[in-house]
């Protein structure tokens, strides 16, 4: 018995009312910004915008939908509020050694590769797996798009600049992921920053994608969308997924985040967990 | 009511804490019964980037299954820890949802993240316990429980020490200060609450 799941909902004394305006502030957005967070879980997304309410000196969810209708600066600065999740190059290290290791020997059976990065935020990710391709000698044969619907995380991500204090804890990682140099050779350091070398995104895309109102724009080998979908609820989930699956051929690569997983989802049937699991799943 | 003023309505508990706490659960996890229906979900803080070993330590111990859930796991009965490094939240269609927002309090997991998204999807029907810690971490999440007819129990603060900070600031905002055993008992009751009370609920579905 699950016996959590048969409980009537509890009514909390704000919280009916809190939701109203919760949906009236995402579908303003998405009709008038065309921002479509409607999908988002909501858990998460509440603890955002009351950092949001807070940021913005908003009292109420109404004040801050009015505000971010009138206020180009101030819409903005939400949408950054709501979709950037602080990342890191190599996050769990044992995913990128699993690439490495077992995904990579595969890919180099294709003659060329198309990779899709979606939700890249800043780039770590995407300059993470470049730096695997070029040293398993892949990187030039290979065509990455990196998709996001925060346009300066695109920007950032384009930039590839990320302090330089960041840089310990992706040594670290980088090391741990099977790395065969040292991640300093693929960044110059100036004025406390690092710059990551530009040949590593000459065959990038960074363009805006949405996984709750776009569709599949390419057939790619290998997806990877980490930590991204636990933002989502399991409908807006099982839409991106659509998409991955739809995106990928028979036997084509889903990578993502250590605690995510297919299985919750309507399209659990079309993946199947590699071996290794480490967030990777293949397409069946 | 129940013994330690447990509602028989309770369908979930909600456990955090930090230094000191998992010498707490030791002694509180292994004494629930098996035959618990309601899901105890606990968030230690612990160092990131490392695995962790609560479901290790705690499975042989307790005789409920000890699990860290994935996004969007339905919750069922038994003893849950948050992942290390994800805040660990309650969704209303009662599934768990992970974020990787910024650290609370210098915290991720936070408590007041697990406290509060349970008391929104709960309401009155939630216990929310609060161990040791040298943080304030956890007294939002009492705070909002409470304000929705939840019950907020914590470990008696001892003195000045460090670790009593957490349970210091539970009591501000509500918290009942109890003994260890107190606390074993509470959650024994817990344990109790669908064993009899079971088909009653499943009528509701």
């Amino acid at each position: 018995m699950t016996a959590a799941r048969d409980l009537p909902e509890e009514s909390a004394p704000q919280s009916p009312r809190d939701e109203r305006a919760l949906d009236a502030l995402l579908h303003a957005i998405y009709g008038r910004r065309h921002y479509d967070f409607r999908g988002y879980a909501r858990a998460s997304l509440r603890r955002r915008l009351s950092r949001a309410l807070t940021e913005l000196h908003c009292q109420s969810l109404f004040d801050l939908q009015t505000k971010v209708l009138a206020d180009d600066h101030a819409f903005g600065a939400l949408v950054r509020l709501l979709t950037v999740p602080v990342s890191e190059m190599f996050r769990d290290p044992s995913f990128f050694l699993v690439f490495r290791e077992q995904v990579v020997p595969e890919l180099h059976t294709y003659p060329s590769l198309k990779l899709w990065v979606a939700g890249c935020s800043s780039g770590e990710e995407v300059y993470s797996l470049a730096i695997v391709l070029a040293e398993e000698g892949l990187l030039d044969r290979s065509l990455i798009y990196a998709t996001d619907i925060n346009e300066e995380s695109l920007r950032r991500a384009r930039t590839g600049v990320y302090p330089i204090d960041r840089m310990k804890l992706f040594s670290d990682n980088y090391f741990k992921s099977g790395g065969k140099r040292s991640l300093s050779q693929y960044y110059t350091a100036a004025y406390g920053a690092a710059v990551l070398t530009r040949s590593l995104t000459a065959n990038v895309v960074f363009t805006d994608h949405s996984l709750a109102t776009d569709f599949v724009f390419s057939e790619v080998e290998v997806v990877t969308c980490r930590n991204v979908m636990i933002y989502f609820d399991r409908s807006l989930q099982d839409r991106a997924l659509g998409l991955f699956r739809d995106a990928l051929p028979r036997r084509g690569f889903l990578g993502l985040g250590s605690k995510e997983t297919v299985v919750f989802s309507t399209h659990a049937g079309s993946f199947s967990a590699l071996p290794a699991r480490e967030g990777w799943f293949r397409r069946c | 009511m129940l013994s330690g003023g447990v509602s028989p309505e309770v369908a979930a508990v909600v456990i955090g804490g930090s230094a000191g706490a998992i010498q707490a659960l030791l002694h509180l996890l292994p004494g629930i019964q098996a035959t618990a229906a309601i899901p105890f979900i606990t968030v230690i803080h612990l160092p990131p980037r490392r695995p962790s070993l609560l479901t290790e330590l705690f499975s042989p111990r307790c005789s409920l299954p000890v699990r860290e859930p994935c996004d969007k796991e339905p919750i069922t009965s038994g003893i849950w820890f948050a992942p290390p490094d994800y805040h660990l939240l309650i969704e209303k269609d009662h599934t768990f949802s992970l974020s990787l927002d910024e650290p609370d309090l210098h915290s991720r997991p936070s408590i007041d993240a697990l406290f509060e998204s349970a008391a929104d999807c709960y309401g009155s029907r939630l216990i929310g316990i609060v161990l040791t810690g040298a943080s304030r971490d956890g007294a939002c999440g009492v705070r909002a429980i409470c304000e929705r007819g939840g019950k907020c129990f914590t470990l008696r603060p001892e003195g000045e020490s460090d670790i009593s900070i957490m349970p210091g600031a539970a009591v501000e905002q509500g918290a009942s200060p109890t003994s260890l055993a107190e606390l074993a008992d509470v959650l024994r009751a817990c344990a109790d609450i669908h064993h009899t009370e079971g088909p009653a609920l499943e009528n509701h579905s």
